[in-house]
């Protein structure tokens, strides 16, 4: 018997196998990796190997000597030959701006000259040099394993002595953009909730082919492509838009008072309550179909009124799918990227957005993945949350 | 509010009143935006709102000419191709792996079951950003970006987390004296499983397998991170309509993936009504 138990653990366990590999390679290992590079950027540290070395023995505070001057020099010109100056160049930039112009021109100045003096030609090329700031953005650019980023992803950075500070209040955008998202996040729920409880009110007790019919009025949007109901709501509400031509008709505003509707932040919350309402919807439904209406009709025949029956009765027991739906919205919402990119404007971007700008226009993939590993953890909390409550096996699609 | 009861007050009939205004307003929110999109796609001006000819319901104001040249269009045609070919090799892998992984999840042997189902959702789970950045720095360093491989890959992962839930709940509902009798009977496993098992749970398996294609079909994130030029789907190139050169080929492009879903919702109700318990049934 203990035999054959173990027989069958072993093959189930060897039917999931397949599966588990297939998402450990192609899943999370990536995403396991591209974590990874939030606390290590080897790049400079691989690129700089001697100078960094001779720099562990700089007081920090004055001037390195010159034949660190020399080493430096001397590296930045074999990387300029290698031409992979640039991404030493941008990473050190990071920490000081104004280096990566120093870091170019000093490398392209000594290629035209053997210098007799190192520190007297890198200072001529560039006068930033002639600041400890420099060898120390250096210094940290060559910190394999760092936790600047995340630091960077918190508003924060160490200033010169080491000591963790806020960073200068113009640079502090990443608390607020997070804050942002979960309030935008809350506030998608909330109307989601109220706009959802009456429908799946509704549709649970409505007759079986009344409410297969509304089922399908939930069920359309919700299996419709995004980039469609992204797009229908650009046709609705932009400047030249069926709304704002409708308003304009009817007399409640003028040509040129056209609301801006899209293109800002009622654009995302208007198209991702839209497309997020049947994820409050559906769990609600299939909740409120198991609650038998003869309890209702007992409570009223024990005297309670509607209200009373309904606060006492039936809300009660909607509760898991209020949790369910709810966690459901503000997980999905809390990592919303297509609508906001496409109907955001500038005003209407969240942190996902942001995360996307790191990892294709500025280049700065440690701070997308510092920003990536705090959005994970606030949804992986909240998914646990929902599995406690909820169970994932009950979760459903059409 | 129970249609039964035969004593509604007068609060009540109005409280019943409010609510089903409510629900259709409702109801309007979530449908009419896509139905507005479908007249427009006949639109004979380049515009994306009604002309005065279009609302008088003057013939010549509309025309098929959106799709005309959606259909003429190269990269149009190339990207349905893509789509679907993508669509349908991601969704035969993940719905073969995620059926075997199903039938291990279900069988109440499975060890770590909680861990194991946790780490197979979490492609759905995880924020597609995070997914999708991850994905492009590993294909890249393997020198697979750009190809139609990576993105089958990216897709099948993404579609698994469909089919094992789908599936997983069609099995909870499966007799499993029935794989047993098949085996006193002389069945191998196999056996048993292909003549019996496959057959009761065939709804849930092509529920599963649907929705991991449909989950490819929509998907573009990890198109704008993984593809190229060469691997545009319908969904890259609707985005790039909706950043660049905004034309109303993509309304037209809009009304036939609304008829594509209607068909599909149609083929899961023909299952669910034949499937019996399955898990897409109420």
């Amino acid at each position: 018997m203990a035999l054959s138990l173990a027989a069958a653990r072993v093959r189930a366990a060897a039917l999931t196998l397949p599966l588990v590999a297939f998402i450990g390679v192609t899943f999370l290992a990536p995403l396991g990796l591209m974590l990874a590079r939030s606390v290590h950027e080897p790049l400079v540290a691989d690129s700089l190997p001697d100078t960094l070395a001779m720099l562990n023995n700089w007081d920090g505070v004055a001037l390195p000597s010159e034949d660190v001057f020399e080493v430096l020099g001397r590296e930045l010109l074999s990387l300029h030959q290698q031409r992979s100056l640039g991404g030493v160049a941008t990473r050190v930039n990071r920490l000081e701006s104004g280096m990566r112009s120093a870091v170019v021109r000093t490398a392209r100045q000594l290629r035209d000259a053997d210098p007799g003096s190192w520190r007297e030609a890198m200072i001529a090329a560039a006068p930033i040099w002639n600041e400890p700031k420099a060898w120390r953005a250096i210094q940290r650019a060559g910190e394999r394993y760092t936790l600047r980023h995340f630091l960077h992803a918190l508003d924060l950075e160490r200033d010169t002595a080491g000591n963790v500070v806020a960073q200068p209040p113009d640079q502090r955008i990443y608390l607020s953009l997070l804050g942002r998202t979960l309030m935008v996040s809350v506030v998608i729920t909330v109307i989601c909730l109220i706009l959802g409880y009456p429908v799946a009110y509704l549709i649970a007790n409505s007759p079986p082919s009344r409410s297969n019919l509304l089922l399908l009025l939930v069920l359309v949007p919700f299996w419709t492509s995004l980039l469609v109901r992204t797009t229908s709501w650009i046709v609705l509400l932009q400047n030249q838009g069926v709304i704002n031509d409708l308003l304009v008709a009817v007399g409640l505003t003028t040509e040129e008072g056209r609301i801006p509707m899209i293109y800002n932040m009622t654009g995302t919350l208007v198209a991702m309550t839209q497309i997020l309402l049947p994820f409050m919807v559906l769990p609600l439904y299939a909740v409120m179909r198991t609650i038998a209406p003869s309890q209702m009709r007992a409570a009223a025949a024990l005297g309670a009124s509607f209200p009373q029956a309904f606060i006492r009765v039936y809300w009660p027991q909607t509760l898991p799918g209020i949790a369910a739906g709810s966690l459901l919205v503000f997980i999905l919402s809390i990592g919303y990227y297509i609508t906001p990119a496409l109907v955001g404007g500038r005003t209407g971007q969240l942190i996902s957005n942001l995360i996307a700008y790191h990892m294709q226009q500025s280049l700065n993939w440690g701070l997308a993945a510092a920003l990536g590993a705090i959005l994970l953890v606030c949804v992986v909390l909240l998914f646990l949350l929902f599995n406690r409550l909820v169970g994932v096996e009950r979760m459903r699609f059409t | 509010m129970t249609s039964k009861t035969a004593t509604f007050s007068f609060g009540d009939r109005l409280a019943r009143r409010l609510h089903l205004a409510f629900c259709a307003a409702v109801f309007v929110f979530l449908i009419a935006p896509m139905l507005v999109v479908i007249p427009l796609s006949f639109n004979a001006e380049p515009y994306f709102t009604f002309s005065e000819g279009m609302l008088a319901l003057d013939a010549d104001a509309y025309s098929l000419r959106w799709y005309r040249s959606v259909v003429e269009d190269e990269e149009w045609r190339l990207a349905l191709t893509n789509s679907l070919f993508i669509g349908l090799a991601a969704a035969a892998i993940a719905t073969i792996l995620g059926v075997l992984a199903a039938l291990g999840l279900a069988s109440p042997a499975m060890p770590g079951r909680a861990l194991v189902t946790g780490l197979l959702i979490s492609p759905m789970i995880t924020p597609i950003i995070i997914s999708a950045a991850g994905m492009f720095f590993f294909y890249s360093n393997l020198g697979l970006s750009q190809t139609h491989l990576s993105l089958i890959l990216a897709h099948a992962a993404l579609g698994t987390p469909f089919v094992v839930i789908t599936v997983t709940a069609t099995l909870a509902g499966f007799d499993r004296n029935l794989t047993r009798a098949a085996a006193s009977l002389g069945a191998g496993p196999f056996a048993a499983f292909r003549r019996i098992q496959l057959p009761l749970i065939a709804p849930g398996v092509i529920a599963g397998a649907l929705f991991a294609f449909a989950a490819s079909f929509d998907e573009v994130v990890t198109v704008l991170f993984l593809g190229g030029l060469e691997q545009r789907t319908i969904p890259r190139q609707m985005w790039a309509g909706i950043r660049e050169q905004i034309s109303p080929e993509i309304l037209a492009v809009a009304t036939f993936l609304v008829a594509f879903v209607l068909v599909l919702l149609g083929v899961v109700e023909y299952l669910r009504k034949r499937g019996g318990q399955s898990p897409v049934g109420q």
